[in-house]
């Protein structure tokens, strides 16, 4: 201990010996570090489990009732549609085979709020999600005020909803807003459920319309509900039939819904898949699916790889950053080298005063840790710099790049084993240097 | 200047040369393909849209969903349309259901039999009333604008008028070789004539940059199915005032509507390329430190190179050498020693390239980038080399009669 203590202080004046040959390697090693956890740090974000303790048991089953030869699909394109259509969505939903089950589409609808104190406000067109009811348990969503609505809402056509905290301050300041009224489209909602804070990231429940990392919706509708009032949709909608009528969704040949289901165990997963075979089964039996049985049941991490969620830009940065690194890395060891080598009189005298190999090797692995912990210092500032220039990109995730307490740990280890690495080499180099050679040659 | 004595000294260094030469390969590969990867985006940004971007204008007027349907539709889009035309210095002014870039994307695949099952392609659908190739400053290479009386409602999703104007790039690759003027194809049972041919036409999303412009205009009834979006050409200088008062005069005859997506074109492209031009900064700030790591690295070894040969610079010196001898041999020591480095990294550079098209949707790196990587790190290595060499340029002869 009292060597580690000894070499310590030999580390700390031979970086004073020479100060700008050291604030060179702390300037490498930062700025490698720097530049890689910036971007592994964006990776985490945009690869991260939105619902971590759910999303293994919640699944988006797909079906396959295109055409046999139609068009974009063909052989080429052998995976299902990426949504449902209104008949086969309203069949799983009334099937009531999972555990949980809710349909859902994007929507976008003008609001026309009642008057605040007095004054009118304006109206706007508002992001919202026709849903149904066991959206809001299955994916756990947080209430601030009230609840959401009844599987009996649903089927009654409730004319009920269920605002964001955003819209709920924007609004009414932020009160307990529950049986206000929302004017939408021809009718008048009833607030029943205020959210808390709730952005799941990425949004994965519906990854087709609008953003996967943009905010989640400031209304929440029941979907019977929302088609009754014609509702504005906001989300794609694909149709494998060149005569669908989309001004009569409920019959077209079209995929436009979302659909979830939560399955609580591997075996009921298992009996989902077969049950939504089965009937694709039939289907195609009676003729309507033209295709044979071709069906999905990705889980949500499945899902978000299936889509190719995390844009390959910040995957190419994560590379271009390791790269970055390790140019970092090779500069250090050259630097490290000459540094070393040029105290060869002094390890020749030290190895004949009876220092081991060993003891110089662990001198100079120590000079090197020590510059790591400095580098890693600098890196955990670039770091810092560089989340708050990826904070002002266009991007919409670009508000949620944060250090968190583990990539801050990580900055330090990353940065100690990397200079560790590369003082390994040198090291291993200086204490290969014989005694009397450099005796001699003194 | 004799190269052999430089070769002979740098064996006495293997593993540092062994160093510097690899971190100039990986710095070489890294920066190439960086490069390339800026180049690839500016120039993306760059792709023609065929309309007259700094004369437009647009906004959306939306209401409650259903409020009007059908002929009464029809009547206040046409009413709402003369009043925007009455506007002073507007030029023209039409509705329209999209514009290039704007990401509101609307596929249709086009077929050359009607409700055929193999597509010839897939476009992109531009609906937009009867006066649009001029609002939109579209240029006609062949062929005719669409007329007053071309105008017909949509049927669902497809438009039912007869006639449709395309971009080149879409006749060229329906009818390779061809006269497009006068041909016909199919959407669904849907058939129509080429009537117009016009130079670009770019659509509202851009995936492939082949298929850029794979988008056809059709003329529509002023029907709601453009979406109450209006797009305005006016005077450059007149733009804001003319998008000020069109949303006054398109509330004073819809109080209860609601404007939204009101824009100059200009801020259509600079959001749709907002993500690639952030992504181009990112990237050449990594060039830049890229760059000045290799730098720090090159002057720490010269200078430590520089320092350990004191010596024998003296001895040089004093044998008859003169400072400019000193200061070529560091040079061209550096420049062998980069030389080599890049000659690997070239070969790195290509098969980086190689990996990232696997990956990533990237293209091949044209061989130019390799030289003129190579030059810009040969000067690289000789600026940073040049501090070190000047001081050891300046050793005096008498340092040789010195020890140690």
């Amino acid at each position: 201990m009292s060597m580690i203590a000894y070499y310590f202080r030999l580390a700390l004046r031979s970086l004073r010996r020479n100060p700008v040959l050291s604030a060179l390697m702390m300037v490498a090693i930062g700025v490698g570090i720097g530049a890689s956890i910036t971007t592994l740090t964006v990776l985490k974000l945009l690869s991260a489990d939105p619902l971590p303790q759910k999303s293994a048991v919640l699944y988006y089953p797909q079906l396959d009732p295109r055409g046999s030869a139609s068009t974009k699909s063909g052989a080429a394109n052998a995976e299902p549609p990426d949504q449902l259509s209104y008949i086969d969505a309203m069949y799983l939903l009334n099937a009531h085979r999972a555990d949980r089950q809710a349909v859902m589409a994007a929507g976008n609808f003008a609001l026309r709020p009642d008057p605040v104190n007095g004054r009118a406000v304006k109206g706007f067109f508002a992001d919202a999600r026709e849903t149904s009811a066991d959206f809001f348990a299955m994916f756990d969503v947080p209430f601030l005020y009230g609840s959401a609505w009844t599987a009996a809402d649903d089927d009654a056509r409730a004319r009920v909803a269920v605002i964001s905290k955003a819209l709920n301050d924007k609004l009414f300041g932020g009160g307990n807003s529950i049986g206000r009224t929302l004017p939408a489209g021809r009718g008048q909602l009833r607030i029943v459920g205020v959210l808390r804070d709730w952005r799941p990231t990425p949004r994965f429940y519906d990854i087709e319309s609008r953003s996967s990392f943009g905010d989640a919706e400031q209304v929440f509708v029941p979907f019977l509900t929302a088609r009754e009032l014609k509702l504005g949709l906001d989300g794609s909608i694909n149709c494998w039939s060149n005569s669908a009528d989309i001004d009569h969704l409920e019959t077209a040949d079209c995929g436009w819904l979302q659909f979830w289901v939560e399955l609580d165990t591997p075996a009921k997963a298992h009996e989902y898949l077969d049950f939504i075979g089965a009937y694709s089964a039939e289907q195609h039996a009676k003729g309507r699916f033209e295709r044979a049985p071709n069906v999905r049941l990705r889980s949500v991490m499945e899902w978000l790889d299936y889509k190719r969620v995390v844009p390959g830009d910040v995957r190419l940065q994560a590379w271009l950053a390791l790269g970055f690194l390790a140019v970092c890395l090779v500069n250090t060891v050259g630097l490290l080298l000459a540094k070393f080598l040029r105290r060869a009189p002094e390890i020749g005298v030290r190895r004949a005063l009876g220092a081991s190999r060993r003891a110089v090797f662990l001198q100079f692995l120590t000079e090197a840790g020590l510059i790591g912990l400095a580098g890693g210092a600098l890196g955990l500032l670039l770091a810092l710099a560089g989340l708050w220039v990826v904070r002002q990109q266009p991007a919409d995730y670009a508000e949620l790049a944060h250090l968190d307490l583990a990539m801050f740990a990580a900055t330090f280890a990353a940065a100690v084993v990397a200079a560790l690495i590369a003082g390994a080499l040198p090291a291993w180099r200086a204490c290969q240097i014989p005694p009397a050679l450099q005796l001699k040659a003194n | 200047m004799e190269l052999h004595p430089i070769v002979a000294a740098l064996r006495r260094h293997r593993l540092a040369v062994a160093l510097l030469v690899l971190e100039i390969a990986l710095c070489c590969a890294i920066l190439c393909n960086l490069a390339f990867m800026i180049f690839a985006r500016l120039s993306s940004m760059q792709v023609p849209s065929g309309i007259a971007e700094s004369e437009l204008t647009s906004l959306t007027i939306g209401s409650f969903r259903g409020d009007n349907q059908g002929a009464a539709a029809d009547a206040i889009v046409q009413q709402q349309l003369a009043a925007l035309r009455a506007i002073p210095g507007v030029r023209s002014a039409d509705a329209i259901n999209s514009l290039p870039l704007d990401r509101n994307s609307w596929y249709t695949e086009i077929t050359f039999t009607p409700d055929a099952k193999d597509p010839v392609a897939l476009i992109c659908e531009f609906l937009a009333t009867t006066n649009a190739v001029s609002t939109l400053g579209l240029k006609l290479v062949e062929g005719r604008a669409f007329t007053e009386a071309d105008a017909a409602p949509m049927d669902s999703f497809l438009p039912t008028a007869p006639v449709a104007i395309l971009p080149l790039a879409l006749a060229h690759k329906l009818w390779p070789g061809e006269d497009a003027l006068g041909k016909t194809f199919y959407m669904g049972a849907h058939r129509y004539q080429v009537v117009g041919v016009v130079e670009h036409l770019l659509a509202p999303v851009v995936h492939d940059p082949a298929q850029a412009d794979f988008t056809a205009l059709f003329p529509v009834a002023a029907a709601s199915d453009t979406g109450g979006s209006y797009v305005l050409r006016a005077a450059t200088a007149d733009r804001d005032r003319v998008l000020r008062e069109a949303e006054d005069v398109l509330l004073k005859i819809s109080p209860t509507g609601i404007i939204s997506d009101r824009r100059h074109y200009s801020e259509v492209r600079a959001q749709y390329f907002r993500q690639d031009r952030a992504m181009a900064g990112l990237l050449a700030g990594s060039c830049l430190l890229l760059l000045l790591v290799t730098a720090l690295g090159i002057v720490g070894l010269a200078s430590f190179w520089v320092q350990s040969r004191t010596r024998s610079i003296g001895v040089r010196r004093a044998l008859g050498a003169r400072r400019g001898d000193i200061l070529r041999y560091f040079q061209a020591e550096n420049f062998l020693i980069v030389g080599v480095g890049i000659g690997l990294g070239m070969a790195c550079a290509y098969g980086l390239n190689l990996w990232l098209i696997e990956r990533y949707e990237i293209g091949r790196l044209p061989l130019l980038y390799l030289p003129v990587g190579a030059l810009s790190l040969w000067a690289l290595g000789q600026a940073a080399t040049l501090g070190p060499a000047l001081r050891a340029a300046r050793v005096p002869p008498v340092i040789a009669t010195r020890s140690v």
